[in-house]
């Protein structure tokens, strides 16, 4: 029962991670039309400026705001000399172009900080237990990360449904010709939303990176699962991202966890141990296909683009 | 088939092609026997995707995954001691085409974007279910201790044999392309690409169409893969990562989706390429650096990223679509406008 409290927590923060990479993309792609698979980079490179950070001043919440910081910029730079160029082509020139930027940017990584992973160290403060109920603790940096994620959720939303930036954001989403023709600097929203939505896939890099190895191509793998997240929440809308993300964490979460146990009952020890990492791997792509089936647009989508 | 520009060069192409085991023995160039080996495997893929994703309009983003899945029909079967390549690749074609349906079965439900994702998503769930499996070697791969066995003349360990096999299946593989292109099967497909609800109109249930379409470049793709494994003797899950789907596609663009023998000068262009760019980087640092100049050049894909950005900003119709804008230049002719 403990175990399993742990887990859901555990389902819960990767969840809210995926949020992170998962609304950016689903902001980038429904406002400019955009399909980003550079979106990993951004990821890896937030972690990879908070190691840094953290290396000269040994401040993680310092280094943490500025690498939050420096990944908007990183993006907001790519916007403007590559981005911008791919707006209103194929969707093919998209994955095409943003596959180059991979390329680009894992190599550069590798020029500038060498091929040997980092690790961040967390501040004392962070690094120990929290008890959450009488006689059950766990990991403090893990929950700070929950309760980050959780306001950021709610600064998107009351960013995107509450003020006027996110009404012209809102609007670009559903006439992009018509809030231009209405005055609005639509390249400098779209380069402000293009920045956001790198910085929050680096926020999400850059609070991994006490928990796991900063490393090269550590964007991708979280990618495909953020990808996973649209398509079953349904691209475009924030609302499905959201759930999408919480389902995804918690079944992968959970599934690594139990799955082998049950697949033990069913089958035999060997063959249990034996298909087990196999099949738990494959349980959120079999969620996925099952959405599909059932509703090809996802849970949540804003309808016919 | 004219005397066009475009056409000469192809033609010289493939007598090139066809006479590198020759050039390999007089000098004694064993790397280039391999490395075009390599090639013209990986070109057979890329014809086979530019099937779906030029003709078809498909835009998978995971048909690495049919590399892996024909190699390790292969590597999974000598593993367990069958060599017979009578039945290591009918295997091999079966497991990719089953694969290819029930993917292709529930992607094509859907269009656009979520196609390449879903494509892109199912193609990482093969790779990490193959990452899983430890009897096969898990993440480390599996060594392949012997190539497949055909009857006897036929003797795939040897380089020069196993060379003109892989090219003889490329030049099936564009043959069979074309003659399905202009089936048709493959109007329907293409008529699908451009306007599908019309097509659906007038009558024609292109989802079947395209899913057939799907099937039958899986299994070109599955081919291949058998055909990689054999070349490397190893099989690992590196295969269907998906950053190979994405070479793949650069393949396809970069050689022209508009022919069916475009991808086969995209694969060569961009291998090539890959094999040349370190030294040319090294090169062009020389006289900054002098010699640290060589320890930049492993780090081409520097200049390879934006490269391909650049291509898709500035050369969508690929090297055919040059070759072709080349041909009006020198025939005064009406250019032939890619399908």
């Amino acid at each position: 029962m403990l175990l399993f409290l742990e887990q859901c927590l555990n389902g819960l923060q990767l969840g809210l991670l995926l949020f992170l990479l998962a609304a950016g993309l689903t902001l980038i792609f429904g406002i400019m039309d955009l399909v980003n698979l550079a979106h990993g980079s951004f990821y890896m490179i937030g972690a990879y400026f908070a190691a840094t950070f953290t290396a000269l001043t040994g401040n993680f919440i310092f280094s943490a705001i500025a690498a939050f910081a420096a990944t908007l910029l990183v993006g907001m730079v790519v916007e403007v000399i590559a981005m911008r160029r791919l707006y209103g082509r194929d969707h093919l020139d998209h994955v095409l172009g943003t596959f180059g930027l991979i390329l680009f940017f894992n190599e550069l990584v590798r020029l500038v900080w060498g091929p040997a992973g980092m690790n961040v160290p967390l501040p004392e403060w962070l690094n120990g237990h929290f008890p959450i109920l009488p006689g059950i603790e766990y990991p403090t940096y893990r929950l700070a990360i929950i309760l980050v994620t959780l306001a950021v959720a709610l600064f998107l939303y009351i960013l995107v449904m509450r003020t006027r930036i996110g009404m012209l954001i809102r609007a670009g989403a559903t006439n992009r010709e018509m809030v231009g023709a209405l005055g609005v600097n639509i390249n400098l929203l779209y380069t402000l939303v293009f920045g956001l939505g790198a910085a929050l896939a680096g926020l999400a890099g850059l609070m991994q990176a006490p928990i796991l190895t900063v490393q090269i191509g550590m964007g991708e793998n979280i990618l495909i699962l953020a990808f996973v997240v649209i398509i079953i929440g349904g691209i475009g809308s924030i609302r499905g991202a959201f759930i999408g993300a919480l389902f995804v964490g918690m079944v992968d979460t959970l599934g690594r966890s139990y799955f082998p146990d049950i697949l033990r009952m069913l089958l035999s020890q060997n063959a249990a141990s034996t298909a087990a990492p196999a099949l738990s791997s494959m349980l959120i792509y079999l969620l996925m296909a099952v959405v599909l089936v059932v509703k090809p647009e996802g849970l949540f989508s804003p309808g016919h683009r | 088939m004219s005397l066009s520009f475009r056409n000469i060069v192809l033609s010289i192409l493939f007598i090139a092609l066809a006479l590198l085991p020759v050039y390999a023995k007089l000098a004694g160039d064993g790397f280039a026997l391999t490395l075009f080996t390599r090639i013209i495997i990986l070109a057979l893929a890329a014809v086979s995707l530019n099937l779906i994703l030029g003709f078809g309009g498909m835009m998978s983003f995971g048909h690495a995954a049919y590399l892996g899945i024909g190699g390790y029909a292969v590597g999974m079967l000598a593993h367990e001691g069958i060599f017979n390549g009578f039945i290591q690749w009918p295997v091999a074609l079966l497991a990719s085409a089953v694969f290819a349906l029930v993917i292709g079965a529930l992607s094509l439900r859907t269009r656009g974007v979520y196609f390449i994702m879903i494509t892109l998503a199912f193609a990482q769930m093969a790779y990490y279910v193959v990452s899983g499996i430890a009897r096969y070697g898990g993440d480390d791969g599996l060594t392949i201790y012997d190539r497949s066995h055909f009857f006897t003349p036929l003797n795939l360990s040897d380089k020069v044999q196993f060379y003109y096999l892989c090219l003889a299946l490329l030049g099936g593989t564009v043959y069979l392309t074309w003659r399905i292109v202009n089936s048709r099967f493959g109007l329907v497909i293409q008529g699908s690409r451009s306007n599908d609800m019309r097509m659906r109109a007038i009558g024609f249930p292109t989802y079947r169409y395209k899913l057939a379409c799907f099937v039958i470049a899986g299994m070109l793709c599955g081919l291949a893969g058998a055909l990689l494994a054999n070349h490397n003797e190893f099989i690992s899950p590196a295969t269907m990562y998906w950053t190979r789907s994405g070479d793949l596609i650069v393949m396809v663009v970069l050689g022209g989706m508009g022919s069916v023998a475009g991808p086969v000068l995209g694969a060569l262009a961009l291998l090539l390429l890959e094999e040349a760019l370190p030294t040319v980087i090294a090169a062009a640092l020389y006289p900054f650096l002098g010699v640290n100049a060589s320890v930049y050049g492993e780090y081409w894909q520097i200049v390879l990223g934006p490269l391909l950005l650049l291509i898709v900003l500035f050369a969508r119709g690929g090297i055919d679509g040059m070759l072709q804008d080349l041909n009006v230049r020198f025939a005064r002719k009406p250019r032939v406008l890619p399908s």
